[in-house]
């Protein structure tokens, strides 16, 4: 499966937030919690309106969640 | 496990143990008869209506036993769910042409009826394992 070259501070920002847990963005946002974890662990990218959405639960900008990197990331335990 | 997780297990193991019930009422027929002489259309249809009623019970226990989240399906299984389906299409258009295609060469009726069916099941298996992966392994439709 091509991996996805968005990237997200979604676990950083619940920890920044009083420790929100993924149930509890997952009720704000109005999906599964597995669907929470999946966007977090990078499984799933989120409609456009979604990734608003998770940027306007957090209070932040979009792009302090989402990041788009040029390069296509480098899964774990591989070194260049 | 995602709720519609479990569906696309209990659509692909269903599918799976339904038609291989099915091939062992057939192939087990009377012997020194014909393959396509064998009697078919009653295994066959026990074989999708318990399918069917196998299908909807374990859904409705799955959904039981989920509570409240299991109810509702959200934008990530609906895109989900529409991909598997997509991709399982094309076999119900294969068993449509190959049907086709036996009935103009006047094949027998057992081939056409066999043909037909085993493009469901392939149908169903398809899309239950793309469902699968995309639930495992990732789904990115951008």
């Amino acid at each position: 499966m091509r991996p996805t070259r968005v990237t997200n501070t979604i676990r950083a920002q619940r920890f920044a937030h009083g420790e929100m847990t993924q149930a509890e963005l997952a009720r704000h946002v109005g999906v599964s919690r597995q669907t929470v974890i999946a966007i977090e662990q990078g499984r799933y990218s989120p409609t456009l309106e979604m990734a608003f959405q998770i940027a306007a639960v957090f209070g932040v900008p979009l792009d302090q969640v989402f990041q788009y990197s040029a390069t296509a990331p480098v899964p774990e335990g591989d070194t260049p | 496990m995602a709720v519609e997780e479990k569906r696309s297990w209990i659509m692909l193991v269903v599918a799976v143990v339904s038609y291989a019930a099915y091939l062992c009422s057939v192939l087990s027929g009377p012997e020194g008869l014909p393959l396509e002489r064998a009697p078919y259309a009653a295994a066959l249809l026990w074989s999708v209506g318990l399918a069917i009623v196998v299908t909807i019970a374990a859904n409705i226990a799955v959904a039981a036993a989920s509570g409240e989240e299991g109810a509702a399906k959200d934008q990530r299984d609906r895109e989900i769910h529409r991909f598997g389906e997509y991709v399982g299409q094309s076999f119900v258009v294969i068993g449509a042409v190959s049907a086709l295609c036996l009935a103009m060469a006047d094949a027998a009726p057992f081939w056409i009826a066999n043909a037909v069916y085993l493009a469901f099941v392939l149908s169903s298996l398809l899309s239950s394992t793309v469902k699968l992966v995309s639930y495992r392994l990732g789904f990115h439709p951008w």
